[in-house]
């Protein structure tokens, strides 16, 4: 196994700002990796240094064994970038967008032909594929953006929150399609805010917060090492919670009193709901739910996700 | 044989262009008649009556006609530098697609202004070929007065495209027309000659680039003797394209891979 991408202190700083503070990380060959952070941690940042769209302020970085500050042009002919904002030409049809795409990497007009057919199937526009971009919904147009980052074969897909903005059942069909790449060997980079999302698509991710790596490592490692296994949620009725939340500690390993709900976390759910019976809560609801990501990220950083 | 990255640009601008091209065509075929209908006809034909001797010699409708290419010229190379740019940096986004690819920053300015020329190339032929239906020149002569024009039409796109990079909305864009191309087309010579601008307004006319094109284009089609010799202005419009350019490169590189 190599490694597709080292990184060593790598950072980014915009005058005063700070984007990335030195992280570490390495991604290597055929893996799905993950970053996974609120809006404004520095994973954007990241996957722009990383496509050689924008140059490191300090630290090393080599992608596929090159350097992205002399070798940009060569770097990016192996990448494909799926970025955030929609930047498809909305005037032209589907397979215009794709073949204009492919000049861009000097393919030639059959090359391009030849592989058209077999992404616009993949990316389920073969019926589309004749019809202007303007008029495709916003799921379409993120399975166009996929297909058109694959039109060169890249050794390296960068997806940068690539359900962000879909509903779910968009989200679940191009989750699909990530899936087969990633069965197919395709190495991919994913950055999201998602939890559901770096669960289902990482194999191995770090969590980004305020410019760092806070965690590294599988969902289900991650989940393990940060998190008890199991989550009583409880929700009292206006005003009480804050009443109650000093009572709560003690019951379970942690507690989080978020503004809502309590979160109880704990081994064994069944004994926690029970001494709360007995201690003799006026609770209105509570869920028991298997420990997710998002609790690891409220463990690490004191704050939820999407706030 | 691989090809030059910047004309991958050019080949992508002409791909969207050949879908959007019928209304500009239009408009580059009307904007001349219209206004050798209006000004050339109808307002010549007081100006004539009036001026027996003729302006600079001639009828006032050929006259009017190179300069008019020329300031089309310069008109066509302005819209290329301004609101399509904005809206490849800030609102479509397409030059970070082109830029994701093996397209540098240098590439994709090389290939806008290649493409400007282009746009710049092709209204000025239908101009041309206007002003020989009108009879204000010959083909051969109407055909040379493209060279100037089009020295004047991308070097205005080059300048034009360097102001462009460097703000962040288009309010300003909007200013620049009101207050610079506006201008520029009204008293560079176009329509009466810069001797009738106040004294002290004439040499801010002798440094616009429209003036110099204005100058060359109704030397080559009128055969009047140019104000300063050609070579000059050739060089003063070819610095204005090296200086745009090389002043676009470093604020589009800060835009768009910061």
């Amino acid at each position: 196994m190599t490694n597709l991408i080292e990184a060593r202190g790598l950072t980014k700083t915009f005058g005063d700002f700070t984007a990335v503070d030195a992280i570490d990380f390495h991604v290597v060959e055929g893996e799905s990796f993950g970053f996974l952070g609120p809006n404004g941690a520095g994973k954007t940042s990241t996957m722009r240094m990383i496509g050689a769209v924008s140059p490191i302020s300090a630290g090393s970085l080599t992608v596929l064994g090159l350097d992205p500050m002399k070798d940009g042009p060569q770097l990016r002919s192996r990448l494909g970038v799926i970025p955030q904002e929609e930047n498809l030409d909305l005037e032209l049809t589907v397979t215009e967008n794709l073949v204009m795409y492919g000049r861009y990497f000097d393919m030639s007009r059959s090359e391009i032909r030849a592989r058209v057919d077999d992404l616009l199937e993949f990316s389920q526009l073969t019926e589309k594929r004749d019809d202007k971009v303007e008029a495709l919904s916003g799921g379409m147009k993120r399975r166009l953006t996929i297909a058109r980052g694959l039109i060169n074969d890249p050794d390296l897909l960068i997806l940068d929150e690539p359900t962000t903005g879909l509903d779910p059942q968009a989200r679940h069909i191009l989750w699909d399609r990530l899936y087969r790449l990633k069965q197919q060997g395709v190495t991919l980079l994913i950055t999201t805010h998602y939890m559901d999302e770096a669960e289902q698509l990482c194999d191995r991710l770090v969590v980004m917060d305020k410019a760092q790596i806070v965690a590294e490592g599988s969902p289900s490692s991650l989940i393990e090492e940060h998190s008890p296994r199991e989550v009583v949620e409880l929700r009292f009725a206006v005003g009480v919670l804050e009443e109650v939340s000093e009572q709560l500690d003690g019951l379970a390993k942690r507690t989080e009193i978020l503004a809502d709900r309590a979160l109880l976390y704990t081994d064994d759910a069944e004994q926690t709901i029970h001494e709360i019976n007995e201690a003799g809560f006026e609770h209105e609801a509570v869920l028991v739910r298997r420990s997710s990501l998002e609790d690891v990220f409220l463990r690490l950083t004191g704050r939820s996700l999407v706030e | 044989m691989a090809t030059p990255v910047a004309f991958r640009v050019f080949e992508s601008e002409a791909l969207w262009y050949r879908r959007v091209w019928r209304g500009s065509v239009f408009s580059s075929f009307l904007n001349p008649v219209l206004y050798l209908l209006a000004m050339g006809l109808g307002l010549g034909t007081l100006v004539d009556a009036n001026l027996p001797e003729g302006v600079e010699g001639v009828s006032y409708l050929t006259f009017l006609a190179p300069g008019l290419l020329a300031a089309t010229a310069m008109q066509t190379g302005a819209g290329e530098g301004s609101w399509k740019i904005m809206a490849g940096i800030k609102w479509r986004k397409s030059y970070h697609a082109k830029l994701a690819t093996p397209i540098g920053v240098r590439d994709l300015v090389f290939g806008l202004m290649l493409w400007a020329a282009f746009r710049v190339l092709l209204v000025s032929f239908v101009f041309a070929i206007v002003m020989v239906a009108f009879r204000v020149s010959p083909l051969w002569q109407s055909l040379l007065a493209i060279g100037p024009a089009l020295l004047v039409g991308v070097a205005m796109a080059a300048a034009t495209t360097s102001y462009t990079v460097r703000i962040k909305n288009d309010v300003n864009l909007a200013m620049y027309f009101r207050f610079v191309v506006i201008p520029m087309f009204l008293f560079s010579g176009v329509f009466f000659p810069i001797t009738q601008l106040p004294e002290w307004l004439q040499p801010i006319a002798f440094i616009t680039p429209l003036w110099h094109g204005v100058q060359m284009c109704r030397a080559l089609v009128v055969g009047v003797e140019p104000v300063i010799a050609p070579w000059i202005s050739i060089a003063y419009l070819t610095g204005w394209i090296v200086a745009g350019t090389a002043l676009a490169l470093a604020p589009f590189r800060r835009r768009l891979k910061p």
